[in-house]
Parts: C-alpha cells; sequence; structure tokens
C-alpha cells in the first residue's frame, strides 16, 4: 500500500513522517504523566497556586485596591490577572523539570533514538498545558466561590486560551534554560528574578494608573499587561479588547518562532 | 560503504569504521586521532582509565555529539551527515544507566519500545519477553528507583535491545558493580553476542576486556596505544599470574623452590611477596594449576588458598607505554578464589 510504502523509504532516508512524530510525542506525554502518577506532590503546584494567590490576593490586597467590603470587585479583576500569572509560574516549573531530567541519563538514550529531538520538548509543552488547565480550572472554582461572575462564556474560553498560547510561548524560553543552564536552582533564580517585576510591574494585581509615569511606560509594554487586560475584558466585557489581545498574540507568535527553534537546536546540539 | 572491508579478525564485513577521528573540549583533546575497525559480530574492547576518550568516542559513534574533524561510520552510515538512519540499526548502555527512575522497568522499556515506532500490542510483548529474559519480571511493575544497582544496569541492558540493533555500544557497563552483579552483566552481553550482534564495549579493567572482547584496543589520551587480539596484547603486557598462599608462613621459600625446580615458573623464577605470605608464579598453559597443587602436595606444603590474577590497567599501561594510568586503578580482583 501506498502510505506504508511512503512510511518505509521516509525511514530508509532517516525522515520522521508527520504521525511518527505525532505517536513519539504521544509515548512521551505518557511517560510524564505516569510521573504525575507515581509521583502526585509534583502537582502540588498547579492545584495550590491558583487557592493560595486567590485567597492572599483578594484578602489582603482587594480590601486596599477596591476599597473595604469590596473584595467581590476585586475577585473580577484579579482573577483574569492570576490566570496571566500562573502560566509564567508554571513555564518556569517546565525549565527546572527539564534541566533535572537531564542530570539522568535517560536523555542521551532519547537522543540516540530514531525520534524527532522536538518530541521530547513538545511533549513537556503539551503536559505542561494540561497542568496549566488544572490550575486553571481551579483557580475559577476559588473565584466563582468568592463571588467571581462572568459576563460571556466564549469570552471565558477565549481568555482561557489567549493564556495558555501566551503561556506555551514562556515555556520555550524557560525549555531553553533548562537545556543551557547548570542546574534547577540557578533557573529558578534566574526565574523569579525576571518574572517578579514582570509580574508586579504589570496590570495583572492593580490598575496602572496610580504608577508613576516612567513605571507605566513600562507596564503599558509589558506583554502580561497585555494579556491581563485582554482576558479581563474577554472575562468581564465592556471594555475594548481587540488592541490587547492582538499584541498578547503577537508577542506569543514572536516568542514561539525565535524561541523554539532556539530550544530544539540547543537540545539537538547539547553535549 | 565499507561493507566489503574485511575486519581485521577476518571475521566478516566492518560494521564500524572510524578514520581519523578528533574531538576538544576547550583546551583538551579529547580525541587526537582515533582509528579503528570492528568487525561484523565482534567485540571490541575499548580499555583505557577516566578521561582516555573513550566516552567521547561512544558519544560520537551514538551521533550524542559531532567530531571536529575525521569520519565514523557505523553500518555504512555517517555518524554526522546520517545521523537519523545510523540511530536506527544502534542501541547504546551509557556509563551511568539511562533508565527513567520513576517509570517501572516494564514501562521504561514500553515507552522505548513505543519511540521505535513499534506498535503498542508488540512495544508490551516485546517488554515482556525482555523481562524475563533480563530476570526483571518480578520487578516489572515497581519503578526503577527502587532497583539495586545490577538490576538497574541489567534493565539499562533489556532497553538498548528492544529495537533488535545491529551494533552495541556498552560504556562500562559494570563500573560500580559488585563482583556477583557484574557477572551477570558479562553473562548478558555474551548471550547477546551470541545473538549476532557486533558490540563496542569500554572498560577499565583489563579482566571485563578479556571476559567479553576478542580484540582490544587500548586508549590513552585520546590516542590508541595498541590494539590487537587479547591474547598477542596479553603476551605483550604479561599474562595471569597464580598467586599462592602457604598455610604456615615460614614454607614460602620452600615453596617457591619447589615450584623452580619442578620447572612451572617459566624462564624465571617463583616471586615471593613476604608481605602478603604468597608465591606468585605466571600461568603458562591451561594445566598449570593441576601441576602447582601436584608438585606442592607431592613436597608436601599445605596450602591455604590459590587464585589466578590478571594484570591491573596500570601494569598493562606501564608495559605499554613506560607511564601509569591517568588515575590509580584497583588491580582487577581475584577471579576465583580456591580454597584448600
Amino acid at each position: 500500500m501506498t502510505t506504508a510504502l511512503l512510511t518505509r523509504s521516509a525511514a530508509a532516508e532517516g525522515r520522521i513522517g508527520l504521525r511518527a512524530h505525532a505517536r513519539h510525542t504521544g509515548a512521551l506525554v505518557r511517560r510524564n504523566l505516569l510521573w504525575i502518577r507515581q509521583d502526585p506532590e509534583s502537582m502540588f503546584d498547579a492545584v495550590l497556586m491558583p487557592i493560595v494567590f486567590t485567597l492572599l490576593f483578594v484578602f489582603v490586597f482587594g480590601g486596599a485596591i477596591a476599597g473595604k467590603g469590596n473584595q467581590d470587585a476585586y475577585v473580577g479583576y484579579v482573577v483574569p490577572g492570576l490566570m496571566a500569572m500562573m502560566g509564567m509560574n508554571l513555564a518556569m516549573g517546565v525549565g527546572t523539570g527539564f534541566n533535572q531530567d537531564f542530570q539522568s541519563g535517560v536523555m542521551d538514550r532519547f537522543r540516540s533514538l530514531p525520534i524527532a529531538r522536538s518530541s521530547v520538548l513538545i511533549a513537556k509543552i503539551v503536559v505542561e498545558i494540561g497542568r496549566m488547565l488544572v490550575a486553571t480550572a481551579i483557580l475559577l472554582a476559588v473565584g466563582f466561590l468568592l463571588g467571581l461572575s462572568v459576563a460571556s462564556v466564549p469570552g471565558l474560553f477565549a481568555a482561557i486560551g489567549l493564556a495558555l498560547v501566551f503561556g506555551s510561548s514562556i515555556m520555550w524560553i524557560f525549555l531553553t534554560m533548562g537545556v543551557t543552564m547548570k542546574n534547577a536552582q540557578a533557573i529558578q533564580g534566574m526565574g523569579f528574578l525576571v518574572l517578579m517585576p514582570l509580574q508586579f510591574g504589570s496590570s495583572i494585581f492593580a490598575p496602572t494608573s496610580s504608577m508613576p509615569g516612567w513605571l507605566q511606560a513600562f507596564t503599558d509594554y509589558n506583554p502580561l499587561s497585555s494579556l491581563a487586560d485582554a482576558a479581563r475584558g474577554l472575562m468581564n466585557g465592556g471594555a475594548p479588547i481587540a488592541h490587547d489581545v492582538l499584541v498578547t498574540l503577537v508577542w506569543s507568535v514572536v516568542i514561539t518562532l525565535v524561541m523554539a527553534p532556539v530550544a530544539i537546536h540547543k537540545f539537538r546540539t547539547k553535549s | 560503504m565499507t561493507r566489503n572491508d574485511k575486519s581485521p579478525g577476518g571475521r566478516g564485513a566492518t560494521v564500524i569504521t572510524v578514520r581519523g577521528l578528533v574531538k576538544h573540549y576547550g583546551g583538551t583533546r579529547a580525541l587526537d586521532g582515533v582509528d579503528l575497525e570492528v568487525g561484523e559480530g565482534t567485540v571490541l574492547g575499548v580499555l583505557g582509565p577516566n578521561g582516555a576518550g573513550k566516552t567521547t568516542l561512544v558519544r560520537i559513534l551514538s551521533t550524542l555529539i559531532v567530531p571536529d574533524s575525521g569520519t565514523a561510520t557505523v553500518a555504512g552510515y555517517d555518524a554526522v551527515r546520517q545521523p537519523r538512519q545510523l540511530r536506527r540499526v544502534i542501541g547504546l548502555t551509557g556509563q551511568y544507566a539511562s533508565v527513567d527512575e520513576k517509570l517501572s522497568g516494564r514501562e521504561n522499556l514500553y515507552l522505548i519500545g513505543r519511540l521505535l515506532d513499534l506498535s503498542g500490542r508488540t512495544a508490551r510483548r516485546r517488554a515482556d519477553e525482555l523481562l524475563e529474559r533480563f530476570s526483571l519480571t518480578e520487578a516489572a511493575r515497581r519503578p526503577a528507583h527502587t532497583y539495586s544497582g545490577g538490576m538497574r544496569r541489567r534493565l539499562d541492558l533489556a532497553a538498548s535491545m528492544i529495537g533488535q540493533p545491529a551494533v552495541l555500544y556498552l560504556d562500562e557497563p559494570t563500573t560500580g558493580l559488585d563482583p556477583r552483579t557484574r557477572n551477570e552483566v558479562w553473562s548478558e552481553v555474551r548471550r547477546m553476542v551470541g545473538d549476532g550482534v557486533t558490540v563496542l564495549l569500554t572498560t577499565q579493567y583489563m579482566e571485563e576486556a578479556e571476559q567479553l572482547a576478542g580484540e582490544l584496543t587500548v586508549m590513552d589520551r585520546g590516542r590508541i596505544i595498541a590494539g590487537g587480539r587479547i591474547d598477542e596484547l596479553k603476551a605483550r603486557v604479561g599474562g595471569r599470574t597464580l598467586r599462592i598462599r602457604p598455610s604456615d608462613p615460614l614454607q614460602l621459600r620452600p615453596t617457591a623452590a619447589a615450584l623452580d625446580e619442578f620447572g612451572l615458573t617459566g624462564h624465571g623464577r617463583a616471586g615471593v611477596d613476604t608481605e602478603s605470605g604468597t608465591v606468585l608464579v605466571p600461568i603458562l598453559s591451561d594445566d598449570q594449576l593441576t601441576a602447582v597443587v601436584g608438585a606442592l602436595s607431592a613436597r608436601g606444603v599445605a596450602l591455604s588458598s590459590i587464585s589466578t590474577e590478571l594484570p591491573s590497567l596500570d601494569e598493562v599501561f606501564l608495559s605499554l607505554t613506560g607511564h601509569r594510568a591517568g588515575v590509580a586503578e584497583d588491580p582487577a580482583p581475584a577471579l576465583e578464589e580456591v580454597a584448600v
């Protein structure tokens, strides 16, 4: 049959077809899911982060930002923002996890197998997107318990999708760090150093209008502001969102187009 | 293609051909112009201390790293230009067991099977076969991090065998294993060779090379300093030694004298090691042990033990290069300890 012949000749040339690539990625996704079953504690971050952060921000800062007794209003503000923030923190976990993977010899085995090396990286991203979905579901559940109301359900799903797209683009940066940096602690240290200013210097937790002008110049160009504002607009309705959605998507595409080849190349040539 | 070339041993086609391989790491030359050939179905032992370049060689032949210059072909595929084809014919067992510690033995093998394009059912069947063959069936469902060192190494070997590779690289397969486990790994390697697999084995132990390899290449500081059939090399570096321990330390010199008298010491004289209370004679023939025991019993010398010893890596190096190997290695442990 033609397909069988085609795959065989592709195999003889050493190319890996799309279907084989998907199968390899699937097998590696399964490996990462088995890890979670073996070590359920590895899901703690995805499960606890949305609970802890939502409670913390709503009850500690909510009153101060939105006025005492006005926490409900702040829930509607901060939950879309937290969606953006969690994507960053989970993305950092991909980098540290991948780095630890390299400490064992199993990566050498994967790299000596006739598979596209990108499938190892893509499997990591697929699993992490799954973890982000879990975290997002819990975030929304906590939000609804605290009085979150969503104006548009399609808008909610669009917001989730946008956060996942941007989050997965950031994962390529952390995967690159995971391949190139010495150890997980270094990645974590570096990650926090970059992520903290990006997250707090944005409209994730509070409106930027009270910030000094120079800081506003930064927050306006911070893609996390765009993502948070876009998610907020999509979920709550009202505000114009087209510009923020576009800016977020452009950032995601550019970051992915630049960093995915870098990560794959670094992975391929790592000695 | 080099399929028509005869291997040095003349046993068939050449499967691995390496020419002028050079690899730098910063200022150090990990490989400094290495040439070698491995014939189909043979085992080439690569002996050398840490830092000799053995692992670098294996990593180039596994397409994990790219050489600075020189060529390496495996089964006719160029390691730099045709890495994907090459990966289809090789199996790799690294110096550190390269299995996923968090997965069970069975899941590890199933994963590799799927990555090698076996169907789900075939991958499962193959995993079970190999678990059985490597005596891991009982531990099949336990995560690999609960395995002992020897079990992990066996799982690693099993993982290398899933794709039924034509060429197998064993990078120091028994480093860090106790003697009993080492013997288990050796017998598995022998079985693989029996199946017709071509093996490139790196090791720090002369004894391991002697047990498994037909031909030996000795590496030092990125260069090949000697090569040939094991028995030829052994003749150059000195063969095995018999270490005899009389029950009574006062019998040391009479024992040595008796062995000289019976002509069991070759050209030299029996060595007396007063520190350890033993007498050393070279093993000249297969019935040397019997002859020695016969001679000593005729003289009424009571023995507490006899053991055979191989030259250590250090001694091999000393005799081949005139300098000691980069790291001090323990002498190869006694092969068989015969209590008398």
